[in-house]
């Protein structure tokens, strides 16, 4: 089963990719973006067939590696075939 | 002094880090690779600078992983003392061993140059027992992720605790960079709740001969050495 983790850094943690990127957007003529945050994406095959399972599983890794809770949040998703 | 410094795929500074300490000690510490479950009593164990795993995932994320760092976390609760620098204090951070997190430079530039740091007033440490509070070493940075960042509960916990160790500071009213990756409250280091690991940004190995364009590095690694011979 295939799984997305889509890591984002919490509210009120200073992204200065984003800012970066905020800014050459601004200057390209997107004046309208006033913020842009940065995140990561994590595709995960987990040889499984439980969503349930899967779900746990992918939670446990978040907490344990994927993820520094400090400062990103977490989602995850199944995708379905 | 018996020392170790702890050795992973990608670290970089742990030779420098080998002869700063011989140098001193007059003892060649100990290589400790990252796959070593069993480690000697040791009375200084340093993570050195580096890329661990390239950076990968998060700096010092995989490193963190790795079977030494359960070592590491035995020898300091009998404790032992530690000491990450650079990349070594990212690990440390990761292995939960010290909180916070230490996320991309304010500007996103590597940053390598020389940093003015000031002993701050905290808690019983080898590290700083030998220095003067307010006392100035200049000892360079080079990192691109050394930016620290903590929680307001956690900053203030930090600071009643007396754990921020060492912070930038400024050589003239107005200089504006000398705090090289934009931490909060110019954070450079700081130590667990014993005073007994230090996790800091700045490289002492770095400044140990007059070469290096200083040896504030050696004054700062000798008095740690001093403190912990006893």
């Amino acid at each position: 089963m295939k799984v997305i983790v889509n890591v984002s850094l919490k509210e009120g943690v200073l992204d200065p990719e984003g800012q970066a990127i905020k800014s050459s957007l601004n200057n390209l003529g997107f004046e309208h973006c006033s913020d842009v945050r940065t995140g990561k994406q994590i595709i995960l095959n987990l040889d499984q067939n439980s969503e349930t399972e899967v779900l746990k599983q992918a939670k446990k890794m978040c907490e344990e590696l994927l993820v520094n809770t400090v400062i990103e949040n977490y989602e995850i998703n199944i995708l379905k075939d | 002094m018996r020392s170790g410094v702890v050795i992973f795929p990608g670290s970089n500074c742990d030779r420098d880090m080998i002869v700063a300490l011989r140098k001193i000690s007059g003892k060649t510490p100990i290589k400790i690779w990252h796959k070593e479950y069993d480690i000697p009593n040791l009375d200084l164990i340093v993570i050195p600078g580096g890329f661990t795993f390239g950076d990968y995932l998060r700096c010092g994320a995989l490193a963190a992983r790795s079977p030494v760092i359960t070592s590491i976390k035995n020898h300091i609760s009998r404790g032992g003392t530690v000491l990450g620098v650079c990349n070594g204090f990212q690990i440390l951070i990761e292995a939960e061993i010290l909180p916070g997190s230490l996320i991309r430079n304010k500007k996103l530039l590597f940053t390598c140059r020389e940093t003015t740091l000031e002993v701050q007033s905290c808690i019983e440490s080898p590290f700083l027992s030998g220095l003067k509070i307010g006392e100035c070493l200049k000892i360079p940075v080079a990192h691109n992720e050394g930016n620290y960042f903590a929680p307001e509960d956690l900053l203030k916990q930090l600071k009643e605790e007396g754990r921020i160790a060492l912070k930038y500071i400024k050589q003239k009213d107005n200089e504006k960079n000398y705090n090289p990756n934009g931490s909060t409250e110019d954070i450079a280091g700081i130590l667990s709740k014993n005073g007994k690991v230090l996790g800091m940004m700045p490289h002492p190995e770095r400044a140990i001969n007059y070469l290096h364009g200083g040896t504030d590095g050696l004054k700062f690694l000798t008095k740690c050495v001093e403190q912990i011979i006893g």
